[in-house]
């Protein structure tokens, strides 16, 4: 066992962090105060990853990407996790499932997302569908050879500046011992295709700049050539590719707690009452350490897991144990800084309200804590027949 | 043509430096290390020469303890070619640098030694200068442009005056100002070649250089606290505190 990073590792982790200190860091109080990212800042993000090879560095090279496993791009993630994501969600990640893309979805789809031509964004989430995907109701109809789509998505990250969606799709319904249960099919929907909208979403209180979007889709016809993977089996590609965004949450809460701890340091170190430093109060002192123990553990939970996509282990239960415990963990770091910071930590003049603010949805998005913990009891419990 | 850069690992700029508690230097130990932000400079200005043709390559020198490789690894993913390390745990000031990288040009032949102003740890703003007396070379110091001018280069300095703009014959020896340029980051790629390529590790034993000069540090100290700084409320207050308290006027 080993627990340094190499050399490229290190390199990676102090370009990605000095990337986000100088090109996002300045531009965060802009971001906050608008509501949203200017398209001009968001392209000039982009062509700066795009240069340096960062873009779509989650890819293999073969198709034009950075060739980083699991664990480097959870190293890079991690660093870009401690920025804003309404502005690095430009240094450009694509999802992986569009590694399912065959023929000519290839140039469609797969290799502008990862040159940066074409942006993505991914929609499940339905306002009576949420933790339970299946429930969608969003549907589509074959008529001759074509899907005719009918419905909506809500929650939609990033789909403001989507060039294309990932969209799951109800296409019928099976009968199991268990009842009735939908059968879904993963489709590529372009931006402009008829029939299909992209509505501005709510106002959240987490990550603004970050913009959700409602999608609807009214007798929208796709043909099937717009089907990602295989007909009804859209979950097999989600489960294969899209475990690792649990991975994303994890190791962005872990870089974000560890910028807020850089920040609560020095302040109760420096920041005098009673006549000395409040870091003397052990009252405080145990905040701190409680802080660092917890960040530490969330991070290695968090990069054991990666590790494991990479050894290609199984890894659902460690990638749901690292999303439950990072988010929850940030959560805690984000209120225990205000805390130390006192009236001050609650003012807009300083970032704390803001990480505060943004820690909120870790724990709702990309599966929420209590559905994580039903995977994890589920994978415990299931082989005891429970 | 050759171009030589020095690079060195100290104390990153963002840590704040802690005395160790015997005095004899600053605490290294568990802190974070990294390339000289002057040599930084230094590296993206000679990538810059090369990449307008002017240079075939472009090699990073270190001089001190083996994890300097990792400053020169550095070196090599924002684009140099390769590397040299002269290996040393001892303390090696400004002109046993210069006399090692004399050794090194020696061999190497290069047409340039670009080198930063300073390192950020010592600030001795020697290096340089010590080169070009015991190689001969000239010396265009605290750079802020470089040109290249028939078969010399023209070199705009930053000096309290103003700029000032000095010819000098090749092989020079030039020392980076902050503003010369900025330093790229590295490319993804090139971080994941730069462990194929090139890094040589010299002893310094190999060298036959002595690093002996006669200076030595003899003790380490936290520089003394500001005292706080007050408001004065007018200016009579002002004059009548400069003149009986601060005794500056
Ligand atoms: C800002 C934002 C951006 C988002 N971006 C996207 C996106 O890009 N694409 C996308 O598809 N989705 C996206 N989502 C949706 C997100 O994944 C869902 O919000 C999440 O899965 C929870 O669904 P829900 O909000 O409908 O809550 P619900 O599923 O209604 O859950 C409500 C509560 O019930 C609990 N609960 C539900 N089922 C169980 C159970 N079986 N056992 C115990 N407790 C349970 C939940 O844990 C939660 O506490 C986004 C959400 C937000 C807030």
């Amino acid at each position: 066992m080993h627990f340094g990073l190499t050399e490229e590792q290190q390199m990676i982790v102090d370009t990605v962090r000095s990337f986000v200190e100088t090109e996002i860091y300045p531009h965060e109080d802009g971001v906050e105060k608008a509501g949203v990212v200017s398209p001009e800042l968001g392209n000039e993000i982009k062509q700066k990853c795009i240069d340096l090879g960062f873009y779509a560095a989650n890819f293999p090279q073969e198709v034009g990407g950075g060739g980083l496993g699991h664990l480097d791009f959870t190293l890079l993630e991690r660093e870009l996790g401690r920025g804003s994501m309404g502005l690095t969600h430009f240094f450009g990640r694509p999802s992986g499932i569009l590694m399912a893309c065959e023929g000519e979805q290839r140039e469609r789809y797969l290799l502008p997302a990862v040159s940066g031509e074409r942006m993505d964004a991914l929609a499940m989430t339905e306002p009576g569908a949420g933790s339970d995907v299946r429930g969608m109701k969003c549907t589509a109809r074959e008529q001759g050879g074509d899907w005719v789509v009918n419905g909506s998505k809500h929650f939609i990250s990033h789909a403001d500046v989507a060039d294309f969606v990932i969209v799951f799709i109800a296409t019928g319904e099976e009968e199991t011992p268990r009842g009735p249960k939908k059968k879904i099919t993963c489709f590529l929907v372009d931006r402009d295709t008829p029939g299909f909208a992209i509505k501005p979403g709510y106002q959240s209180v987490s990550h603004r700049g970050y913009q959700n979007c409602i999608l609807e889709f009214d007798d929208c016809r796709l043909p099937s050539a717009q089907i990602l993977g295989e007909l009804h089996r859209g979950f097999d590609i989600a489960n294969e590719w899209l475990y690792a965004t649990r991975i994303t949450v994890a190791c962005m809460s872990v870089g974000r707690a560890r910028r807020v701890l850089d920040l609560v340091l020095p302040h109760v170190a420096e920041r005098e009452q009673f006549g000395q430093p409040i870091g003397r109060f052990q009252g405080v002192s145990f905040q701190i350490a409680d802080m660092i123990t917890s960040i530490d553990a969330a991070d290695w939970l968090t990069l054991s897991a990666a590790w494991r996509l990479d050894q290609a282990l199984p890894a659902n239960r460690e990638v749901a144990s690292a999303k439950v415990y990072a988010t929850e963990m940030l959560a805690d770091v984000t209120d225990k800084a205000i805390q130390l910071y006192g009236g001050m930590g609650l003012m807009a003049d300083l970032p704390l309200e803001r990480f505060w603010r943004d820690a909120r949805v870790e724990r709702i998005w990309d599966g929420t804590s209590e559905i994580q913990r039903h995977i994890i009891g589920r994978e415990l419990l299931r082989p005891l027949g429970c | 043509m050759k171009v030589l850069v020095a690079v060195k690992r100290v104390l990153d700029y963002n840590v704040k430096a802690r005395v160790k508690a015997d005095k004899s230097g600053i605490e290294l130990a568990n802190v974070k290390m990294s390339m000289n932000p002057f040599d930084e400079i230094a590296i993206e200005e000679a990538l810059r020469i090369k990449e307008a043709g002017k240079a075939e390559e472009v090699i990073a020198v270190s001089i001190g303890p083996s994890q300097s490789q990792e400053t020169i690894r550095t070196a090599l993913a924002m684009g140099a070619d390769r590397g040299i390390l002269i290996e040393t745990d001892d303390e090696v000031q400004p002109l046993a640098v210069a006399k090692l990288l004399k050794h090194v040009a020696e061999k190497e032949e290069p047409g340039l030694l670009i080198v930063g102003k300073q390192a950020i740890d010592d600030d001795a703003n020697q290096t340089g200068q010590m080169y070009s007396a015991i190689t001969g070379w000239p010396q265009a110091t605290f750079a802020s442009k470089v040109e290249f001018e028939g078969d010399g280069l023209k070199v705009t300095r930053e000096v309290d005056s103003g700029l000032e703009s000095i010819q000098v014959a090749m092989p020079a020896v030039i020392t980076t100002d902050l503003r010369l340029n900025e330093p790229r980051y590295a490319k993804l790629p090139n971080i994941m070649k730069a462990k194929k390529k090139p890094l040589e590790v010299i002893a310094l034993a190999d060298t036959g250089v002595s690093i002996e000069t006669g200076l030595k540090t003899v003790e380490v100290n936290e520089p003394e606290e500001r005292e706080a700084g007050i408001i004065v409320k007018s200016v009579d207050e002002l004059v009548d505190r400069l003149r009986n308290e601060a005794k500056v006027i």
